[in-house]
């Protein structure tokens, strides 16, 4: 048996990524949700952190080591606490579409993910680039869940997981943007989600409950 | 040259700080003001040296082009006028309970964040940093907007930042495959600066290059408040403190729409006029058609300012899609004129409702008799908006539609013309009540505080004398213009 190459490696974390992104569709209580998005942020980190070995580039690896801290531990931390401090009802209670339609939706939206990435692939077909459909699908299944989820938290995931598909299509396009970019986004990131968090606290303190059906007062 | 660019940035950083570790008082609160005309003055300093070539700062991380400096006229001409009306409005606040001390240095401090992130995103040299600092304007007002801590302030925030992070994310990645593209066609670590950016369009990969301008598009468009991420923005501005949404409305939409002007001038490159043409026609007209039929149902003194910003972004979206040199510098005074006469028209609406406690545009009527510069200022900044000369959106618009023609759109012209007509009605309809209807005979005097008192004169001095007479700034105009990409 031959130890696996720096190109299955790639493709097993892009795969990871997808994973989880198709299991935090088809989980319903937040709490297995969160901890679903910290196994995506472990697989992201993945992706330089191969690339980093593969090209013996330290820098990428420590970006590997910040992406872990950031996407696998301090944002879900965040969001956990959020989770934790609501009442009894940690489920998302009214879906849009039941979890068998959804988990369909999710299969053509991944189709449809390696039809638009193709151009990606052909300008540079390298072992990385194959691997952008996967980050593609990413991104739109994250999209698909903010749109059919009613609950505040379930959004807040949606855009988390939004964000990782990018950041794994930049990783694997580019080795990741320039660092000065990387840090600010980052650093963007963290305050959007310390916001949704002092939100959502303060939703639950007026509304009782952080369902977004309730969120109906402004309207024209 | 160096120290001019880096002022802007640094002032209200250095103002934000300050606010945030003395507190709002006196000299923190006159500090932003004081920061903000720094601003203008740096603008208006590089204007005049001229700007005809790209001056690029410390490390190419900034650049003084006459775009840049445009916009940093626009960001210190709205920052005085709103930061200056910021005193008054919370000194109304703190009186009447509706605020604490501490949150107005939350305040304080998250406007002159703002200030600088803003204006971060008009001077910066590279595509990325500019999207960072979009992005980080909607992080400082967020708190902004939910000012006010009742309901409707904090779903007008929970909306305001999903939708914006979503939006912008999706720059993000269209920055981010703009990226691939020119790493390909040999950009290196640098690829993301626009002078790098500029020299490879010709070599940029086409269909990587098209996903990406339609990422841009939709993203900073969601910013700029074209559809189809819309819909935060009339939530944003009714329930932000009246000079944050002079601020947003000015500033933030104008900023976000600037940034698109340069990707246009790359993607126009790399793909032909084409390709952006089309896409900002479409959402330019289809933002006029919503923003239109939402201005004739308004009853909120506040959503309708916000609409009929979203239809002034839809008119520069089309000015932007005719591209010739006539149309694109009558967009840029276009944005100038709007920014100062919707800070005055806000600040206008803070005002009223602080007098009635409301924002029901039926509860305003015969203002003119109540407060004579409040009915003043209203009576120009919606002449301004409603393009009457001699106001220079008469001007602009007059140019914006011969650019049109010009450009073969004139099919584009007739579209929006409609639209154009229902809004004119429907704000000319709401103004003549608010101005001159019967005023309620149990409707007191509005005092006005001296501060804004000063805000609403700058404000309508600076529209009047831009409206007799933008010839200082028709070369810097031109200028940027060309640089754009505008022929003809």
């Amino acid at each position: 048996m031959t130890p696996p190459s720096y190109a299955d490696l790639l493709a097993l974390a892009a795969g990871g990524l997808l994973l989880a992104a198709v299991g935090i569709v088809w989980r319903r209580e937040l709490r297995s949700m969160v901890q679903l998005l910290a196994w995506q942020g472990l697989a992201l980190a993945a992706l330089p952190i191969v690339e980093g070995l593969h090209q013996r580039d330290g820098a990428l690896l420590a970006i590997g080591a910040g992406v872990v801290g950031l996407r696998m531990g301090l944002l879900p931390w965040l969001l956990g606490r959020a989770v934790g401090s609501q009442g009894m009802d940690r489920r998302e209670s009214t879906p849009v579409l039941n979890t068998t339609a959804s988990l369909l939706s999710v299969a053509v939206l991944t189709v449809m993910a390696f039809a638009i990435s193709q151009p990606l692939v052909d300008l540079e077909p390298t072992a990385a680039t194959r691997a952008v459909p996967a980050a593609f699908a990413v991104i739109l299944i994250a999209i698909f869940v903010m749109v059919v989820r009613r609950r505040a938290l379930s959004q807040a995931i949606g855009f988390l997981m939004l964000d990782n598909g990018i950041a794994a299509v930049a990783f694997l396009t580019t080795a990741g943007v320039p660092t000065i970019v990387e840090l600010g986004a980052s650093l963007d990131v963290l305050f959007a989600v310390l916001i949704l968090g002092v939100l959502t606290g303060r939703v639950r303190h007026l509304y009782g409950d952080t369902d977004l059906d309730q969120l109906r007062e402004l309207r024209d | 040259m160096t120290t001019l660019l880096l002022l802007p940035v640094l002032a209200p950083s250095v103002a934000a700080a300050l606010t945030a570790l003395l507190g709002w008082r006196p000299v923190t609160a006159w500090g932003i003001v004081l920061a903000a005309a720094c601003e203008l003055a740096c603008g208006i300093i590089l204007g005049v040296r001229g700007v005809s070539h790209p001056y690029l700062g410390p490390g190419h991380l900034l650049r003084a082009d006459a775009l840049s400096v445009t916009m940093l006229i626009v960001v210190g001409s709205v920052g005085v006028l709103t930061s200056w009306a910021s005193i008054g409005y919370l000194a109304t606040e703190l009186d009447r309970g509706h605020t604490t001390a501490g949150g107005a240095t939350q305040y304080g401090a998250l406007f002159a964040t703002f200030l600088a992130a803003v204006t971060l995103a008009v001077l910066a040299n590279n595509l990325g940093i500019v999207w960072v600092a979009i992005e980080a304007t909607t992080v400082a007002t967020a708190f902004l907007v939910g000012h006010r801590r009742t309901r409707a302030a904090l779903e007008a925030t929970w909306k305001y930042v999903i939708i914006c992070s979503t939006g912008i994310s999706l720059a993000f990645l269209g920055t981010v495959l703009l990226y691939f593209a020119s790493r390909h066609a040999g950009g290196g670590a640098s690829a993301l600066d626009f002078d790098v950016l500029l020299a490879n369009a010709g070599g940029l990969d086409p269909a990587v290059t098209r996903m990406a301008a339609g990422l841009l598009l939709i993203g900073y468009g969601a910013k700029a408040g074209l559809v189809p991420f819309h819909t935060w923005l009339a939530d944003a501005h009714s329930q932000a403190p009246a000079p944050v949404s002079g601020l947003m409305s000015g500033v933030l939409l104008a900023v976000a729409f600037a940034s698109l002007l340069r990707v246009k001038a790359i993607v126009d490159i790399a793909l032909g006029p084409g390709f952006l043409r089309h896409g900002l026609l479409v959402v330019g007209l289809l933002t006029l058609l919503v923003s239109s039929g939402l201005l004739v149902v308004q009853r909120d003194l506040k959503r309708m300012l916000a609409y009929s910003s979203m239809e002034n972004m839809g008119i520069i979206a089309i000015a932007a899609a005719a591209g010739t040199q006539l149309a694109i510098a009558a967009l840029l005074l276009h944005v100038l004129a709007h920014g100062i006469a919707k800070s005055v028209l806000f600040i206008c609406s803070g005002q009223l409702q602080a007098a009635h406690d409301s924002t029901a545009i039926e509860e305003f009527t015969g203002i003119v008799t109540r407060s004579r510069l409040l009915g003043t200022s209203f009576a120009v900044g919606v002449f301004v908006l409603l393009g009457f000369p001699p106001f220079a959106m008469f001007a602009s618009e007059l140019s914006i539609a011969r650019g049109l023609v010009d450009a073969h759109l004139a099919w584009a012209l007739g579209l929006a013309l409609l639209p154009m007509l229902v809004a004119f009605a429907a704000l000319a309809h709401n103004a003549s009540r608010i101005l001159l209807g019967p005023a309620d005979p149990q409707s007191r005097q509005i005092a006005l505080p001296a501060t804004i008192r000063g805000a609403l004169t700058a404000g309508v001095l600076a529209s009047v004398a831009l409206g007799v007479s933008a010839q200082p700034l028709t070369h810097l105009f031109r200028t940027a213009a060309t640089l754009l990409g505008g022929d003809g």
